[in-house]
Parts: C-alpha cells; sequence; structure tokens
C-alpha cells in the first residue's frame, strides 16, 4: 500500500513539476535517467533474479524504439499505443530469444543475446521505410497533452509512468512466489527443478517480461530525439549501463537498479555536460570494476553491512 | 512394519524396468529393472561408480533413460521433467548438497512447499510455518534463519532431507544422507526416515554405511558397473559371494 501511494505521489510530482523547475535540460536529461531505471529494472529481472545474463539490452530497446516508429510512420499511432507496440514486440524477442537457448543451462542465452544484436541491427540498416542507416527525422505531434508547456516535459511524465510500471512489476515478481523460484533457478537449476520449479517456464516469463519493459523504455525514444538511427538505438551503452546499474546498486533487491541506474545516470549526465559524453564509457567502467572488486553485493550491500550492521546472514 | 521380505512386491509404486544410461561410449546403466512398493523401505548399494546416482538421475529427471521404461503409480514418468516428477511425488536428496545458497535454511524448504505441495492453493497456506515444523523434525530449527551457504556439511545434508521431504513426495530418495555423519547423528537421521516411512512414505536409501542400510532396509539391489548383481532381504545380501566380490574386490 505504502508503495503504491509513493508511486502515485511521484507521478503526481512527474505531473506538476513544470510549474517549479522550467530549465528545459531538466527533462532532456531526467529522461535519460528514467529510461535507464526502466532498463536496468528490466534486465534484473532476468540478469539479477535468475542469473542469465542479457548482453543485448540495445536490441529489445531498438525493437521497440524501432516498432513505435514504424507504427507512428504509418498510421500515426498514439504514444500510449506505441509503447504498447514496443513492448509487445520486444517482449515477443524475449521469448523466441529463451525459447530458443534457455532450455540449456549456462551461457546460451548470453551468447544468442549478443548475436541478436548484430542481426537486428542489419535488418534495420536495409529497412529503408524507417530510414535505414542513414535514420529518420520524427516530426512530433504538434498537440501537447494535458497542462505540459513542450513535448519533452510530456516524454518526461511518460517515462515516469513506465518507470513505476517497470517498478512495481519488478517488486511483485521479486517479492513473491515467482521470485524465489527464479532465486532457486540462479542458486542452483538442477535442485530448483527437483524441488518442484518449472524451471524453463519462470526463465521464459522472465525474458518475456523482461524484454517487454526494455521496449517500452525503448518506444519513446524517436520521439524524445526527433529522430532514429540505428547506431544510436542499438548503442553499446544500453546493454553496459543495463548490466552496470543493477550490478553497483544491487541485484537483489527490486530497489537495487533503482540506485545504480540514479548514481549512474547521473553522474554520466554531469560528466556530459562538465567533461564530454566520450568519458561516460570510462565512467562505467571504472565505476563497474571498483564495485565489483570492493562491493560485489553493490550500495545494497553495502548499506547492509555499515548501516543495519547484519553481516550476509 | 511389515516383515522383511524379499519377494518383489504387488502394488509396486516404483517400476524400473531395463532402464539403460549411456555417457559416451560409457556405459552407466545396462538394462536395471527394479520395482518399488508402496511403503517400502528399499536399500540400494554398490561400489563407488556403479551407477546408483546415475539411476537416481534417470528416476527424478535429472537425467534421462536413454532405453527401458519408469512408471510410478502406474504411469510412464521417464519423458516427464523433473519438476513434474517431483509434483507426482518423487523427491531426492543430492549427494553432493545443492542448496539455494542465498537462501535461509527455512526458505529452502519454502521452495519446494510453494511449488510442490501448495502450488495451487498457495493463498491458503502458511508455507512459513510448515518449513518449520519440518525443520523441527531435523534438528535444524536454531538454523532457520542462517543463510544456507553458512551450514556445515553435517547440517547441509540435513537441509537437503528436509528440502525433499518439503515437497511431501509419496517416494523419497536419500542419496547417501548419512556420508560423514557421526554414529549419534545417524541413528538421529534412521529413526528420522523410519518415521516418515511409518506415515506410509516409500524410501529408497543409497548409503555406503553397511550398517545403517541394513539395519533400515527391508530389501536391498547391489549394482556393481551398471548392472544389479543381486537382490535380496539384508541376510542375504551379506552373504551373497558377489556382493563380497563386488565390495571387496577379491
Ligand atoms: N554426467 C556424467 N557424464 C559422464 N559420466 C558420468 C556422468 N555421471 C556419472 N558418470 C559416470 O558414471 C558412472 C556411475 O556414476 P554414479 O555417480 O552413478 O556412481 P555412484 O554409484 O553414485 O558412485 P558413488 O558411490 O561414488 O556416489 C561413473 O563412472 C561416473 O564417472
Ligand atoms: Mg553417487
Amino acid at each position: 500500500m505504502r508503495f503504491f501511494l509513493g508511486a502515485l505521489l511521484l507521478l503526481a510530482i512527474a505531473a506538476i513539476a513544470p510549474m517549479f523547475v522550467r530549465l528545459e535540460y531538466f527533462y532532456f536529461a531526467g529522461f535519460v535517467v528514467l529510461q535507464f531505471i526502466v532498463l536496468a529494472t528490466a534486465w534484473n529481472i532476468l540478469g539479477g533474479f535468475a542469473g542469465y545474463v542479457n548482453f543485448g539490452t540495445g536490441a529489445f530497446f531498438a525493437v521497440g524504439a524501432y516498432s513505435a516508429v514504424a507504427l507512428y510512420k504509418a498510421v500515426a499511432l498514439p504514444l500510449g499505443l506505441q509503447i504498447l507496440a514496443g513492448a509487445a514486440t520486444a517482449g515477443l524477442l524475449g521469448l523466441g530469444v529463451g525459447l530458443l537457448t534457455l532450455r540449456l543451462r549456462g551461457i546460451f542465452f548470453s551468447i544468442a543475446t549478443i548475436a541478436i544484436t548484430i542481426i537486428l541491427e542489419t535488418v534495420v540498416m536495409n529497412w529503408t521505410y524507417v530510414g535505414g542507416a542513414k535514420g529518420l527525422p520524427i516530426l512530433r505531434p504538434t498537440e501537447i497533452p494535458l497542462h505540459f508547456t513542450n513535448y519533452t516535459q510530456w516524454l518526461f511524465f511518460v517515462m515516469t509512468g513506465i518507470v513505476l510500471i517497470a517498478v512495481a512489476i519488478a517488486r511483485y515478481i521479486q517479492t513473491g512466489w515467482i521470485g524465489r523460484g527464479l532465486r532457486a533457478i540462479r542458486d542452483n537449476e538442477g535442485a530448483a527443478e527437483c524441488s518442484g520449479v518449472p524451471t524453463l517456464k519462470l526463465k521464459l516469463a522472465a525474458a518475456t517480461v523482461s524484454g517487454a519493459l526494455m521496449g517500452a523504455a525503448g518506444a519513446p525514444f524517436a520521439q524524445y530525439l526527433s529522430f532514429i538511427e540505428p547506431s544510436s538505438a542499438f548503442s553499446l551503452n544500453y546493454a553496459v549501463n543495463a548490466l552496470a546499474m543493477p550490478i553497483i546498486g544491487g541485484t537483489a533487491h527490486w530497489i537495487g537498479p533503482v540506485i545504480g541506474a540514479i548514481l549512474l545516470g547521473s553522474v554520466q549526465q554531469i560528466v556530459t555536460v562538465t567533461i564530454s559524453s566520450e568519458m561516460n564509457v570510462l565512467v562505467v567502467g571504472v565505476m563497474l570494476v571498483v564495485f565489483v572488486v570492493a562491493a560485489p553485493e553493490g550500495v545494497l550491500g553495502l548499506w547492509r553491512r555499515y548501516v543495519l550492521k547484519k553481516g550476509d546472514e | 512394519m511389515k516383515p522383511a521380505d524379499s519377494s518383489p512386491p504387488t502394488n509396486a509404486l516404483l517400476e524400473i524396468n531395463g532402464v539403460s544410461k549411456h555417457f559416451g561410449g560409457f556405459t552407466a546403466l545396462d538394462g536395471v529393472s527394479i520395482d518399488v512398493g508402496k511403503g517400502e523401505r528399499f536399500g540400494l548399494i554398490g561400489p563407488n561408480g556403479s551407477g546408483k546416482t546415475t539411476l537416481i538421475n534417470c528416476i527424478s529427471g535429472a537425467l534421462t533413460n536413454d532405453g527401458g521404461s519408469i512408471r510410478f503409480d502406474g504411469e510412464e514418468i521417464s519423458r516427464l521433467p523433473a519438476y513434474l516428477r517431483t509434483r507426482r511425488g518423487i523427491a531426492r536428496s543430492f549427494q553432493i548438497p545443492r542448496p539455494f545458497g542465498s537462501m535461509s535454511v527455512l526458505e529452502n524448504l519454502v521452495v519446494p512447499l510453494e511449488y510442490v505441495a501448495h502450488s495451487g492453493s498457495l493463498h491458503l497456506a502458511d508455507t512459513r510455518g510448515e518449513a518449520m515444523e519440518i525443520l523441527k523434525g531435523m534438528g535444524l530449527a536454531d538454523k532457520a534463519d542462517t543463510r544456507s551457504n553458512r551450514l556445515s556439511q553435517v547440517e547441509l545434508r540435513k537441509m537437503e532431507l528436509a528440502r525433499a521431504m518439503a515437497a511431501r513426495p509419496r517416494l523419497l530418495i536419500s542419496d547417501e544422507a548419512m556420508a560423514g555423519l557421526s554414529s549419534n547423528e545417524i541413528s538421529e537421521v534412521l529413526e528420522i526416515l523410519f518415521k516418515l516411512n511409518a506415515t506410509g512414505i516409500s524410501i529408497i536409501m543409497i548409503e555406503h554405511i553397511m550398517q545403517a542400510v541394513m539395519k533400515f532396509s527391508q530389501r536391498l539391489i547391489c549394482l556393481d558397473a551398471g548392472r544389479i548383481i543381486c537382490e535380496g532381504t539384508p541376510e542375504s545380501i551379506v552373504e551373497n559371494p558377489d556382493v563380497q566380490r563386488a565390495y571387496l574386490g577379491a
């Protein structure tokens, strides 16, 4: 209950923010951080809870983005439906990759996610309807919904909504029997199966939900930039960040990826402004190494150890 | 308790017929046939590498047998995924303990309680209370909140059994649950298994500790190099020259 009141409060804040914060850059940068919260949360459902690492977040993100673009261009689909469509196609992609590889334990899924990124990027490069390799400029709708004064504010609000849905789903999964099943899979898949856990079904469900949320995060991307091109939609950045953020925040709890995304996302925005966007990759790399070595359970692990003073019971 | 009897049971719960398993060119099981009756206490012995764990893996679904049939309660199960076999009533412990290391001991038991015993009407179940009851029975109650990767070997073996019991099986397979236990602890575990059996659960015990398995079993088979070399009551097994040869290498 507290969780849902908190979520509503955040949504309300995002709705009235334009009355207080007029600086356009806030929405522009904030949108990126929100996008990363969704990606990190989505990644963690499979990678953190079940231990199946996805290296192809960029592919799922881009599938969401390009589904939205194609439908927007074809029938001027409204944003809400673009997001649903992006989520549906990326969810199907997750299910498909899962059906091909999750019957096997181990790294086959991870390898397939790399392959799928390369394949799909090549396909989109040659898909002229959505601009091919050159990219495609997007004309945003002229009408701006609700009381917002520009479209970026509206997108910021919508992305806040997606964040809340993603986090609510992750929390629901983690705290219930599904989450316990996924954890059992991560800890010991053979023992999980012998304890009655339908491992394949759970992994497929997690891959589908995770993929769908990544697609939802990608769907508003073209509207946000007023442009889309394969190299930015399929950027390796998404794969790296979606993996680094949960690891830095902590993978065991739904709040971990949120913390990691806010932390890493903000640092990157600051670095982009003060130094250069090329430095971002370096920042992520260094932070990842530091955390993996010094705090393998992420910010959450540090919190438990130094604030709650618990061992690792 | 029914008297020790070497004849195969008429009311078989588990019927294994001509099961074989190959790893590449190596034959780990070669036409193994066994019947285990409802409520029976069944011993499975054999020297190291004779195929005992492989047979258990084929029964529980961790491996798929290459030939032969495995029927449980009258139905063929040898192509079912492991989780469905567990739901039908076959639970096992692992020879090398496989805890869910990031979970507490209690949560380790909640997994099968949620996914087997109460999969269907989970909302009505007090799975934690039930898990606690089982832990008490195993003498692990004080470890309930300990993270399971912190347990000692002995505690891990007990947890393996406790977790198998949490699946509320009709057939429990214990794969060397007593290795490394002190004689007091062995009697403790034996007593637990006897009690379980008294509630009607069939038990297959794999054990190198002869004293325990002979005391426990009503009927035994001895495997050697993937074949059954003899079958009978504990008394007849100890005296069997093939068994003595297999064990002593004479
Ligand atoms: N997955 C596998 N791949 C290849 N060979 C295997 C595999 N599992 C078991 N084996 C081989 O099959 C034979 C039987 O092994 P198994 O583990 O069933 O023996 P066991 O009777 O349980 O022995 P122990 O008493 O030592 O536990 C051994 O020679 C073993 O090396
Ligand atoms: Mg063995």
